[in-house]
């Protein structure tokens, strides 16, 4: 009886839970308490105010130094998040798609692709992937995702359009075949038809055992990735969720009516 | 603890003493006394065979650098050397005159082997993927003069190079064998005395290579020297002579590595390069000797002058150098450009960690008209250490339309090591065109993060940065070296980040 109980949980086992996390930066405390829960094949979306916290939970989610963790906890895959370095965390299937993506000049975007993917298959035991395969696996990638050869060969987002570094982002998604993607306002700087193709790529790696996270501040994006629950953030908690129609809504009446709740 | 603080802390904990070359081969050798007298100019060259006008000329070296102080302009500071107490000759005690490389005392080509040199075969070395669409490297043949402490122990492909005209032997062996071209070029570049190391070079040198490549000969393979410091407190003084003569070609690479050591050693090497009309000297430098260890204890000094002179029209020549290790480094490959239209490139990487103290640069000296001269100079700095580009181009007043670009670039890695750049300009004719870009940076927090969200190391994020950092010059070397260097650039960091 216990042992099918403990299956079942297992089963229902959430690949990613956010419990009651509190986290500073700089002495000031910018997440009161933040909870989040998210299942396997599940798309949330999370929307906000400017500054109520989302990039923040993205960075302490993905392990960047510089912010402290004074309360609660983070679980993938039912293990303690917050106890690995951020680049097991990378090889074990968790991935942000940055709102700022950084140039990396002289590296190409292909040698750095390469040497992470190896970097990550490595750490989980797999074999390395021969230059050859890469190169055929990222070129399908790219293509997939209307992205030129010749970007390939550039230095990292260096020179890139404001849309082409998001683009950019989303090949790496592609290509790492996370088990959860955060997408840190993917939307931002793309055109109508990039953003379209950006979605359509994010969609094909929709997956039962996939989950995302979509923080954006424009319910159109959402139109394109119909999302399962959508949370509102307001000053460092999550204020409101409910159905995809939450957006909307959203775009009706702005942010003003959940300043008090926050 | 934000990631560039990390680093800083690795820094602080560093440990230059993993240091991969780090070995001593067991084998007698034969040592002038220690100290520096006239007997000891004497004995080197008695052992040497060298005829009279030789020694007459490092006698005459010698009682110059009597008369000469050390110099201090350089930004690097070391307790004082005390030339006395240094053995200024090492040699390994040959059985027998080695006719052919499997003479070679076994433990020595061990030593080679241990350090990865290919001494009898072509190099190869895999490991770079071509990019994308690339051209596969190609099948390319080097030819090795290894000097072990103070002599040439072997040199390989001579049958091959003979047949080209090309001279490619110990600099020791070619005083006795071609006397009338050593004499005409010894010393017309760096003169006996040109500078404090460098006459004291000229005065107790025990080999090096010479190169001599005939009129319109293009080398047939890279020629290689691999420096190696084995034994305990000698310093090492080689010299190089490299000629090519009108219409030829050579590309001539070095590689220096020595045993870990306690003491500091002193190495006071002097290179010559002249090129006649229409030649060009690819000299390409690896250097990755002893740094010192984690409280910056030994190490070599290395005190090196290093010259080219475009003498002839339309001459090139070109350095590019890759500086990785010794305590203090104070070295400037620099170009005479004296004939018409001849170029200078200097093309440069210059790491330092630990202690280590770099001073380094060019000399770009415009004398003939429509001369040109390009520096890349990329200085990496962490630990402690210190990494000055000292560079000078000048125009003399009948260089008209001399043109130098200059570039400039320093990365830091922590916050206790220091970049610093020192650019002397001195245009005597108004048709000179100087640019000059310089820019110094840090390794950002944000770059770091980026790469290891995706999965890679602190380590192979840094070791990634560095290398799109240094990617112009290193692009400059030979394909084999390229590979090497990048290599050694990982090594050299190591320690420095997690
Ligand atoms: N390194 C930092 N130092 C100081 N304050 C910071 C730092 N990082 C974030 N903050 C602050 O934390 C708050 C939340 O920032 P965050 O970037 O998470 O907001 P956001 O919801 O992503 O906003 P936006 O919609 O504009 O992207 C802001 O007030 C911001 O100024
Ligand atoms: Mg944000």
């Amino acid at each position: 009886m216990r042992a099918l109980r403990m299956m079942l949980r297992k089963n229902q086992m959430s690949l990613l839970e956010v419990k009651d996390l509190k986290v500073r930066v700089e002495e000031r405390e910018i997440l009161h308490g933040l909870s989040l829960t998210v299942n396997p094949g599940q798309v949330h979306a999370i929307m906000g105010p400017n500054g109520s916290g989302k990039s923040t939970l993205s960075h302490v989610i993905a392990g960047k130094p510089g912010y402290e963790v004074t309360g609660g906890q983070i679980l993938f895959k039912g293990e303690d998040l917050l106890e690995m370095a951020p680049n097991e965390r990378a090889a074990k299937g968790v991935f942000l798609a940055f709102q700022y993506p950084v140039e990396i000049p002289g590296v190409t975007t292909w040698n750095f692709l390469h040497a992470a993917l190896n970097a990550q298959r490595k750490a989980r035991g797999e074999d390395e992937i021969s230059s050859p395969a890469f190169l055929k696996k990222v070129r399908e990638v790219a293509k997939s995702l209307n992205i030129p050869q010749d970007m390939l060969k550039r230095g990292v987002n260096v020179g890139f359009s404001g849309g082409e570094k998001k683009r950019n982002e989303i090949l790496q998604m592609a290509l790492f075949e996370p088990a959860v993607c955060i997408l840190d306002e993917m939307d931002s700087g793309l055109d109508i038809d990039a953003l379209r193709i950006a979605a359509d790529g994010v969609n094909a790696l929709r997956s039962p055992e996939r989950a995302m996270v979509v923080i954006t501040h424009y319910q159109r994006l959402l139109n394109y990735i119909v999302p399962d629950v959508v949370h509102v953030m307001s000053k460092g908690r999550v204020v409101k969720s409910g159905g995809k129609e939450l957006a909307l809504e959203l775009e009706e009446s702005g942010y003003a009516q959940f300043e008090d709740a926050a | 603890m934000p990631a560039v603080q990390e680093t800083v802390e690795r820094v602080r904990r560093i440990d230059v003493d993993q240091y991969r070359y780090g070995f001593e081969t067991q084998i007698e050798s034969d040592k002038a006394p220690k100290g520096l007298s006239e007997d000891t100019v004497r004995f080197i060259s008695a052992k040497k065979n060298e005829p009279a006008w030789m020694l007459e000329w490092r006698l005459e070296a010698y009682r110059r650098w009597l008369t000469m102080t050390e110099p201090t302009w350089a930004r690097v500071d070391y307790p004082k050397i005390d030339y006395q107490d240094i053995y200024y000759y090492a040699a390994p005690k040959p059985k027998k005159t080695l006719s052919s490389i499997d003479e070679i005392d076994p433990e020595i080509l061990k030593t080679y082997e241990k350090l990865g040199i290919p001494l009898r075969e072509v190099a190869i070395l895999e490991g770079v993927e071509p990019p994308p669409g690339g051209p596969q490297t190609p099948n390319r043949k080097i030819a090795v003069d290894a000097v072990f402490d103070s002599v040439s122990v072997a040199t390989t492909f001579q049958k091959e190079l003979k047949a080209a005209g090309v001279i490619f032997m110990p600099i020791s062996e070619a005083i006795r064998e071609h006397p009338e071209l050593v004499q005409k070029y010894l010393g017309t570049v760096v003169p006996t005395s040109d500078n404090y190391f460098a006459t004291l070079n000229s005065a107790v040198f025990s080999d090096g290579s010479f190169v001599y490549v005939p009129p319109g000969v293009r080398c047939p393979m890279e020629l290689s020297t691999y420096f190696r410091i084995n034994e305990r407190n000698t310093g090492q003084f080689e010299r190089t002579l490299i000629i090519a003569d009108k219409g030829s070609y050579v590309s001539y690479l070095e590689g220096c590595t020595a045993p870990q050591r306690d003491e500091n050693q002193l190495h006071a090497a002097v290179v010559e390069l002249v090129t006649l009309d229409d030649a060009e000297i690819k000299y390409s430098t690896v250097q990755n000797w002893y740094p010192g260890n984690s409280e910056g204890k030994g190490g070599i000094y290395n005190f090196v002058t290093k010259r080219g002179d475009c003498r002839g029209r339309n001459s090139k020549i070109s350095w590019t150098q890759v500086e990785t290790g010794s305590a203090i480094t104070w070295k400037y490959p620099s170009c005479i450009l004296r004939g018409d239209n001849s170029s200078g490139e200097f093309y440069s990487i210059a790491i330092s960690n630990g202690f280590q103290q770099v001073d380094s640069g060019t000399k770009m000296i415009h004398l003939g008209k429509n001369t040109s001269s390009r520096i890349i100079s990329k200085g990496i700095a962490a630990g402690k250490s210190q990494n000055t580009y000292r560079g000078l181009v000048s125009a003399h007043r009948k260089a008209t339309g001399a043109r130098n670009y200059t570039a400039c670039d320093s990365l830091l890695i922590g916050d206790k090591c220091g970049a610093h750049t020192v650019p002397y300009v001195e245009a005597k004719n108004s048709s000179a065109t100087f640019e000059h870009e310089a820019t110094t940076s840090k390794i950002s927090e944000d770059v770091l993060f980026y790469c290891i969200q995706r999965g890679l190391s602190q380590e192979e994020a840094v070791g990634l940065v560095v290398n799109g950092f240094v990617k112009d010059v290193l692009q400059q070397l030979p394909m084999e070296f390229a590979v090497e260097a990048q290599k050694l650039i990982s090594i050299s960091l190591e320690g420095s980040v997690g």
